[in-house]
């Protein structure tokens, strides 16, 4: 030490300067560096879990328990290492689409390994997009940690294998329509089965479908389905309603000559039965002095009848030959 | 500093130095392999914990003990009827012979997957070409449920066209892994222990004419929805026009009864009472007539011996 640098005598007045110092506070300076390695060792042998989380603990690698949340201590200097689990939280992974967070850049090598996520076979040879989320929950920390490189990723490939087994399983139009439900049902079915024969340590709480669709060069005519129903239903609408402008509007004009037709055969008997009544009661009368009667009206009539007309001739019973003689006019005017 | 002091330091620092590197930790994940100028010593050890070695000379390998995954690529390859498809695998592996794996691979993950690569692809390759494309993408013999556009429209997705499937999905992986896992264990000491389609695609061409049938189906469809729109519309304008015809035919049929039976009715009426004097009858119709058919324009001549003017040309005597 004391042969270190004999370069110049500065540089040697200083050393042994330090070298004196360094004597005269031997002490302090030690004291100084246990009191700063008891502190770190403190510090470093400090550590916190989280409510939502648990700490595994290991010794030298091997796993000797479990911290639950609040403050703990360790064996510091690397003897005794903790691992924090998150096994409260709710995990959730997307398939065939990115739930972006801001500022992240979506570029297409993304988008397209989202796309070929969510592009799988149906049971009759078509092609579905699906796209759907699994939520976890990591049930067993030692699982998670010793048992698996990576579950996250083991499970990513368990749920787009069960997925596809269930939608192959199934018709492009159960898929679409109305096996959405089933279909969850059974990919989660499945996707537990195969997280308990693989002994992942998770527990698979939900397999939910998102957005579903044909590949987009078919969408076109499938939304051409959708609109070719609308036009069904459009057509049969607008044939109701010619019907109804017209039916309702005959029922009512067959009522009204139904009800027109029963005016007139009320009017018709009441008039006849009004006539009859009449003649009746003339009759009676006729009976009674039927002679006079039919002079009475013979004269009455003939009265009003002659009363009327302007030319009235009186021919003698024995003339003869009369007509040529008035020499009418065509018409009867002379 | 003496020359002792120097010496005990340096004599401490040997032991610390020595005591450090002969022990070693085994994590919970992990087994390891001692070898001895490269040479392996002993069984593997996977007890996780503090261990000892002669250090300089003895060096710790470590390999994973725990769940390894293997994810092939995309591989493009022909079904027994010759589609095209692409078929991408996933194993799931892990090191159960270290010493065999370590002597196969040099304990390099690199090397273990592309070696898994070459054991599970052909197997994948072989398995498919054996079996129809239904067999690699269903698993069951189910029954799909038809819709109401199937019902209506297309026949051909009935339950007469859905081709019986024999394998299924599970049972060709299960064939795979058979022939794969024997190969595995055997040339990397690797214990596979389940193998599954992670996806199964079309290829370009083949997708792109799928494609095409998937819309040409779309449009049948909509085709039929549009046909039926039609269908319905006449049929309502056919009911249109038989309801009113109807509806007509009997209004006009029900005034007819009506007025019908009214003049019978008024006509018996009549017939009754006139019936009572038919003479008086007669006698007041003419005179009634001769009361409408005359009036200020006519000519009446009258012949003295009518009965009318007899009073007037005979004398009363």
């Amino acid at each position: 030490m004391s042969s270190f640098d004999p370069f110049s005598d500065a540089y040697r007045r200083q050393a042994s300067d330090l070298k004196k110092a360094v004597q005269r506070h031997r002490r302090r300076l030690i004291n100084l560096a246990i009191i700063g390695l008891v502190l770190f060792g403190a510090w470093s042998s400090y550590y916190q879990v989280e409510p939502e989380e648990l700490g595994v603990v290991l010794r030298f690698g091997r796993h000797i328990g479990n911290s639950e949340p609040g403050p703990h201590f360790k064996i510091p200097f690397g003897v005794d290492r903790v691992t924090k689990v998150p096994v409260g939280r709710q995990l959730q992974q997307e398939f065939g689409f990115r739930t972006t967070m801001g500022g992240v850049r979506s570029d297409f090598e993304r988008d397209s390994r989202a796309t070929d996520e969510a592009t799988m076979l149906t049971g009759d040879r078509n092609v579905a997009i699906v796209e759907w989320i699994v939520q976890y929950r990591i049930a067993s920390p030692e699982k998670y940690l010793f048992k698996f490189r990576s579950v996250e990723k083991t499970l990513r490939l368990m749920a787009e294998a069960t997925m596809r087994s269930v939608v192959g399983d199934h018709s492009i139009d159960e898929v679409l329509t109305t096996g959405r439900e089933s279909i969850e049902q059974l990919a989660r079915t499945k996707l537990i089965e195969l997280s308990e024969f693989y002994d992942t340590g998770l527990s698979i709480e939900l397999v939910n479908l998102k957005n579903v669709n044909v590949p987009p060069p078919v969408q076109p005519a499938l939304r051409e389905v959708e609109e070719a129903k609308q036009e069904r239903e459009r057509m049969i609408n607008e044939a109701w309603s010619e019907y109804n402008k017209v039916i309702p509007r005959a029922t009512g004009l067959a009522e009204q000559a139904k009800e027109n037709a029963r005016g007139y055969a009320v009017e018709r008997v009441n008039r006849a039965k009004g006539d009859a009544e009449l003649f009746s009661a003339l009759v009676a009368e006729y009976r009674k002095a039927t002679t006079v009667t039919r002079t009475r009206l013979y004269l009455e009539s003939m009265t009003r009848v002659l009363g009327k007309a302007k030319h009235k001739v009186l021919v003698d019973a024995k003339t003869q030959g009369l007509v040529p003689l008035l020499n009418l006019p065509q018409g009867g005017k002379p | 500093m003496s020359a002792r002091t120097t010496l005990l330091v340096a004599l401490a620092a040997a032991v610390v130095f020595t005591g450090l590197s002969s022990a070693y930790v085994v994590n919970e994940m992990d087994q390891v392999i001692i070898t001895q100028f490269g040479k392996p010593i002993g069984e593997p050890i996977a007890d996780a914990g503090l261990h000892f070695r002669i250090p300089l000379i003895q060096k710790v390998n470590r390999f994973d003990k725990r769940w390894l995954e293997w994810d092939g690529e995309p591989d493009e390859m022909p079904t027994r009827e010759k589609t095209l498809i692409f078929v991408d695998t996933y194993a799931r592996w892990r090191i159960a012979d270290p010493l065999k794996f370590f002597t196969a691979t040099n304990g390099i993950d690199g090397i273990a997957q592309s070696r898994l690569d070459g054991i599970i692809d052909p197997e994948t390759r072989n398995v498919v070409a054996r079996h129809d494309l239904i067999e690699v993408v269903r698993s069951s013999d189910r029954t799909f449920e038809l819709n109401l556009d199937a019902q209506q429209f297309d026949s051909s997705l009935g339950q007469t066209a859905q081709p019986s499937i024999t394998a299924g999905r599970d049972a060709l992986a299960q064939l795979i892994l058979q022939d794969a896992a024997e190969k595995a264990r055997q040339q990397l000491g690797i214990e596979l222990k389940d193998l599954q389609f992670q996806r199964v695609n079309y290829t370009g061409t083949v997708q792109t004419k799928v494609y095409d049938r998937m819309i040409s189906e779309r449009k049948r469809i909509a085709e039929g929805y549009r046909s039926e729109g039609e269908g319905k519309r006449a049929e309502i304008l056919g009911r249109k026009e038989l309801d009113l015809k109807k509806i007509e035919s009997d209004a006009y049929r029900e005034v007819q009864t009506i007025r019908g039976k009214a003049d019978a009715d008024a006509t018996a009426i009549y017939a009754r009472a006139y019936n009572l004097e038919p003479e008086l009858y007669r006698m007041l119709k003419s005179l009634e007539s001769y009361e409408q058919s005359f009036d200020e324009d006519s000519w009446i001549i009258l012949s003295t011996d009518s009965d009318y003017l007899k009073p007037m040309v005979e004398v009363p005597r």
